[in-house]
């Protein structure tokens, strides 16, 4: 087995915060990097993944096939056509939530960790089955969280279930990492009083930040086109995201996009 | 009305302090009710003590915390197997 296989858990409890774009965003800069990584759709029943990966014509088995051994991980894992390394999970479409269980999801995971550096789970909103599956064999958890008041308590809340009712909580064993991630984040914004600061956000979860997504339209761009955002390195959620896998990874480096831009900047510097 | 206003904000539209104050409120209410963190890992050890001294199966143990407004009562559940209950009562009788 891979030793170092880590399990991460992006979520949030609020939906429309943006797990599965961090997650396709976060999973394919991992594979960027040249580690072996898989992205799950834990969203049984609402599938979102495949289309943000632009991947939704090659889903022909799905997670819950494999669970009921209806279908091979070979079958089911679809690569990336852009990125070496990176392989996708598909949720199902039709089954109900309840077909996914414990023990099915550890096997999965288990054999995962046989081939893979790192198993990204995007987890579906809520606190329900499909988000504790999701969160239940996690080292790390992503916490997506927007700069305004019902996402950072529902972010609360799940950092208090991840400390709870995950595998490493029952077991004892040290507990999940916990990695913030402030999406949807205008400085202008912050600048005027309007919105939550980083700061903020830092005081109230008190966490450690792996980065901060500025507001983009980049994103919307992405998700039309099917492709990963941080693929569009001109970005500044591109950049932003890049920054957080190398933090993820143990890199030092400073936030960038925390400070509203100057009128050279707006005018010369890269589109949002 | 002067001029000047329609480029600054007003002040009701700074209102980032606002929320910052009510979550800080509804988060300590939250952790309050819900920091029962160290339940599992209570459990865990209590069935090791347990089990220096009698076999019992992890899923006949069970801690819970309830709350009933000031006073927080910790219940503890264990079902000792069949066997050894006639072990004891022969030991007795």
């Amino acid at each position: 087995m891979n030793k170092q296989a880590q399990v991460i858990v992006v979520t949030s409890g609020k939906g429309g915060v943006g797990k599965t774009t961090s997650s396709a965003a976060l999973s394919t800069g991992l594979a960027l990097r040249k580690h072996k990584t898989v992205v799950i759709d834990f969203d049984v029943g609402l599938r979102n993944l495949d289309l943000i990966m632009g991947c939704e014509r090659r889903v022909v088995y799905d997670f819950i096939n494999v669970i009921n051994k209806e279908a091979t991980l070979n079958q089911t894992l679809i690569k990336d056509k852009r990125v070496e390394d990176l392989f996708i999970l598909p949720a199902s479409q039709t089954r109900d939530k309840d077909a996914l269980t414990k023990e099915g999801v550890c096997t999965i995971i288990d054999e995962l960790k046989e081939r893979f550096d790192y198993i990204v789970c995007d987890s579906p909103a809520g606190i329900e089955s499909g988000a504790l599956m999701a969160m239940y064999y996690a080292d790390h958890a992503v916490i997506v969280t927007n700069p305004e008041v019902s996402s950072v308590r529902d972010s609360d809340r799940i950092l208090g279930i991840l400390a709870s009712r995950s595998r490493r909580a029952e077991l004892g064993l040290d507990p999940i990492k916990e990695h913030l991630l402030l999406t949807r984040y205008s400085p202008e914004r912050v600048k005027r009083g309007e919105m939550l600061s980083v700061k903020d956000v830092e005081d109230i979860l008190s966490i450690p930040l792996l980065g901060v997504i500025p507001e983009s339209k980049a994103v919307l761009r992405a998700s039309n086109e099917g492709t990963p955002v941080i693929l569009d390195e001109r970005s500044d959620a591109g950049k932003a995201y890049k920054d957080a896998v190398a933090r993820f990874l143990g890199e030092q480096i400073p936030h960038r996009f925390m400070q509203s831009k100057n009128i050279l900047e707006r005018l010369f510097g890269a589109e949002a | 009305m002067s001029l000047l206003d329609f480029f600054r904000p007003s002040p009701s539209k700074r209102n980032a302090s606002v929320a910052k104050e009510r979550l800080q409120i509804i988060v300590a209410h939250q952790r309050g009710n819900n920091r029962v963190d160290y339940l599992p890992l209570l459990q865990r050890e209590l069935l090791e003590v347990i089990s220096k001294y009698v076999k019992v199966d992890k899923n006949q143990v069970k801690v819970a915390l309830e709350r009933d407004g000031d006073c927080s009562v910790l219940e503890l559940n264990i079902t000792l197997p069949e066997a050894v209950l006639k072990e004891a009562e022969a030991a007795q009788g």
